[in-house]
């Protein structure tokens, strides 16, 4: 029997590969009126930061990490010989209590490896959310991995306790996972998802018609997924459409990409070493595009393109495809071609669309604004600067090559900075 | 040239401001000096204080200025004051649409100033770490925090831990102030020593094995982490005494990726 600091040991160490850690956007509540303990609801705190450069926001633990599954690029698979443990419900309720009276973190992210099976998986961790809640009156926040194949019962129990429920779709195609987890079902995986999002349209549909009453809560900070990149051969097309796919379908508040890390005894099936973490960055910066500046995935990437350029960000990738729609004049263009703009962000944008209301920008304005010349400079005019024809035709020469270098590619290290 | 005594509080810059543009004394003319410097006799050239301005003031100033003025008050850098008094200045003189356009080089500063404010509000809110105390009594649980922020926010953001922690009784000492919560009511005082705060907490060696074990040195970050961790708060933070000794985990690992 392990103590207490061996079980955490093991079962954080098993919960690493988990990129999420968020805590924002959920209902507000606090402890003010005296009972129980926590707030949340605002923008989500970051408690520490680990070297790896992630943060630590909430208590990101395993309830066991024995599992009956054996999918391959899992560490807890059933063939992996890495040691095992499991937290009794009371002990992963006060060790977030103590930690979260300590101000260590913002709660409770609980995930699981699948024991005896899914529904009873399921009730074990559904327990721990409703002792926090119920017992210790706990306002922090929770997230609960959902098992995909447990009932709608207990997918409706784990909403009404946590903030935030997330089903891991894995892999971008179903193919990959017919591979390299042959016991999880793509199509379970997303009807699950479904379910969240009907019960989650309730719960948000009620609340709007219902303003007075008591509506009960349902994952006010809704749902999200995460997905492996490269332990498959999938390219970025797939992993973009599978994500847009996966916000249209099921209302997903953000897909997760996390760089396939390589786990001890890898199975032959699995590349030998881990993708550029690189690629994950530009994935993220591709789902912004899509989510927040009005981006279509297929003028991301494209059949000729299939992967995102790791030498330039994918905005100023579509501009150097599309030089002819630039120069912008900050002075007149309208937001959605201002936020095609390389170098502008949308709190940018949303500063220069208030400002030249009163007054027209000229070049110097823009470092007062914080933005970053050499990034912006080729591609907009102002009252007093134009770009020269020779620093797009520069811009022109410097197009990004049509083809990615390859995934494993030794000769990338040396861009990278990875592997 | 007119000598007034920097102000300590916002409401104390207010009856100077004030005072100052009733005589309609231009900020050039204006030289803010600490009170320890001033001789007895410019102390009572320091304007008096004039209530009824208060409601016979002619000029008006939106309430955006104001809400700036209360947050760029808890900054530690004292020129905030006459840089306010400037904007202030031309927010009156013919250029009412100073804060819209935002490109003031003293609008810009104050800006500026103000977002360090949030981020240290920010990361105060983050990288308090409670220690317990045992005071001996049974049913209690003390606890007691040692934070050095960078500006002058304490008594700002003593409600976020008030809402937070409502139900426990506990202390956030600071070189600047210190606020301490009964499970009632909100008590400020002086800043203290370090010594004061306890050096302790037997939980952490469990937050330790925590931190310890959800790095994940396959993908070393320094810089990711320093930028959003800076090292002026690791001497507080009990977890950043592991951070050597996981960036060397992570640089061995990389070595053998690279012998791979």
């Amino acid at each position: 029997m392990h103590s207490i600091e061996k079980k955490l040991a093991i079962l954080s160490d098993a919960a690493k590969y988990d990129a999420s850690c968020a805590s924002s956007g959920t209902r507000k509540q606090d402890s003010l009126n005296g009972k129980g303990i926590g707030s949340r609801g605002g923008i989500g705190i970051c408690h520490s930061y680990t070297p790896d450069g992630r943060c630590v926001s909430l208590l990101k633990i395993l309830m066991t990490n024995y599992c009956m599954y054996d999918c391959l690029y899992c560490i807890n698979r059933k063939s992996s010989n890495t040691p095992r443990a499991r937290l009794k419900p009371n002990e992963i309720v006060e060790l977030t209590i103590n930690f979260y009276k300590r101000n260590y973190i913002e709660g409770l992210f609980l995930s699981s490896g699948i024991i005896r099976n899914p529904d009873y998986t399921m009730e074990c961790v559904i327990e721990v959310a409703q002792k926090l809640r119920e017992e210790h009156d706990f306002r922090g926040y929770i997230h609960l991995k959902t098992i995909p194949e447990a009932s709608r019962e207990l997918i409706a129990k784990a909403g009404q306790w946590a903030d935030r429920l997330s089903i891991n779709i894995e892999l971008p195609k179903k193919s990959s996972l017919t591979k390299l987890a042959p016991e999880k079902d793509g199509l379970g995986i997303k009807a699950s998802m479904q379910r969240i999002h009907e019960k989650e349209s309730e719960y948000k549909a009620a609340k709007k018609s219902n303003h007075h009453s008591k509506v009960p809560h349902f994952a006010p900070a809704g749902q999200s997924t995460q997905m492996i990149v490269g332990a498959d051969d999938s390219t970025d097309s797939n992993v973009l459409s599978t994500a847009s796919q996966l916000y249209r379908s099921y209302g997903l508040r953000r897909v997760y990409y996390s760089a396939f890390s390589p786990i001890p005894d890898p199975s032959q099936k699995l590349p030998p070493s881990a993708p550029p973490l690189l690629r994950e960055h530009r994935l993220y910066q591709a789902d912004w595009l899509v989510r927040f500046y009005g981006f279509n995935v297929d003028e991301i990437v494209s059949k000729q393109n299939p992967n995102l350029n790791l030498k330039h960000d994918p905005k100023t990738s579509w501009a150097l495809l599309n030089i002819d729609t630039f120069p912008v004049d900050l002075n007149t263009a309208p937001r959605e071609t201002l936020l095609r703009v390389p170098g502008l962000g949308v709190r940018s944008i949303n500063r220069i669309l208030k400002i030249r209301k009163w007054h027209k920008l000229c070049l110097k304005d823009l470092s007062k604004l914080r933005i970053s010349l050499k990034k912006v400079m080729p591609f907009i005019c102002l009252l007093d600067y134009k770009p020269s024809t020779y620093s797009l035709d520069r811009l022109q020469n410097i197009r990004p090559e049509t083809e990615q270098l390859q995934l494993f590619d030794p000769g990338l290290s040396p861009i990278t900075g990875e592997l | 040239m007119k000598t007034v005594t920097l102000p300590e509080t916002l409401e104390a810059w207010r009856q100077t401001a004030r005072q100052l543009l009733k005589q309609e004394i231009d900020p050039v003319n204006v030289n803010w000096a600490p009170a320890s410097e001033l001789s007895l006799d410019f102390a009572q050239e320091a304007p008096e204080l004039d209530h009824q301005s208060a409601n016979g003031n002619r000029h008006k100033v939106p309430a955006e200025f104001l809400a700036m003025a209360k947050d760029v008050s808890c900054h530690r850098d004292n020129r905030k004051w006459s840089m306010l008094y400037r904007i202030l200045w031309k927010l009156t003189h013919g250029k009412p649409k100073l804060l819209k356009v935002g490109l003031d080089t003293d609008v810009v500063q104050c800006n500026q100033m103000i977002k360090a404010i949030h981020r240290d509000c920010h990361k105060m809110k983050a990288f308090v770490r409670f220690r317990e105390i045992d005071d001996g009594k049974e049913d209690t649980e003390n606890y007691a925090a040692w934070f050095e922020p960078e500006h002058l926010i304490v008594k700002r953001m003593a409600p976020f831990f008030i809402k937070r922690f409502a139900t426990m009784s506990w202390s956030i000492l600071t070189p600047d102030a210190c606020a301490h919560w009964d499970k009632r009511e909100l008590v400020m005082t002086q800043g203290v020593d370090k010594k004061m705060a306890p050096d302790s907490d037997d939980l952490e060696s469990l937050w330790l094995t925590y931190y310890r074990n959800i790095f994940n040195p396959a993908r070393l970050k320094e810089k990711a982490m320093q930028s959003e961790m800076p090292k002026k708060y690791w001497k507080n933070l009990p977890e950043a005494q592991l951070i050597p000794e996981l960036t060397e985990k992570g640089k061995r690992m990389d070595i053998r990726r690279n012998w791979n």
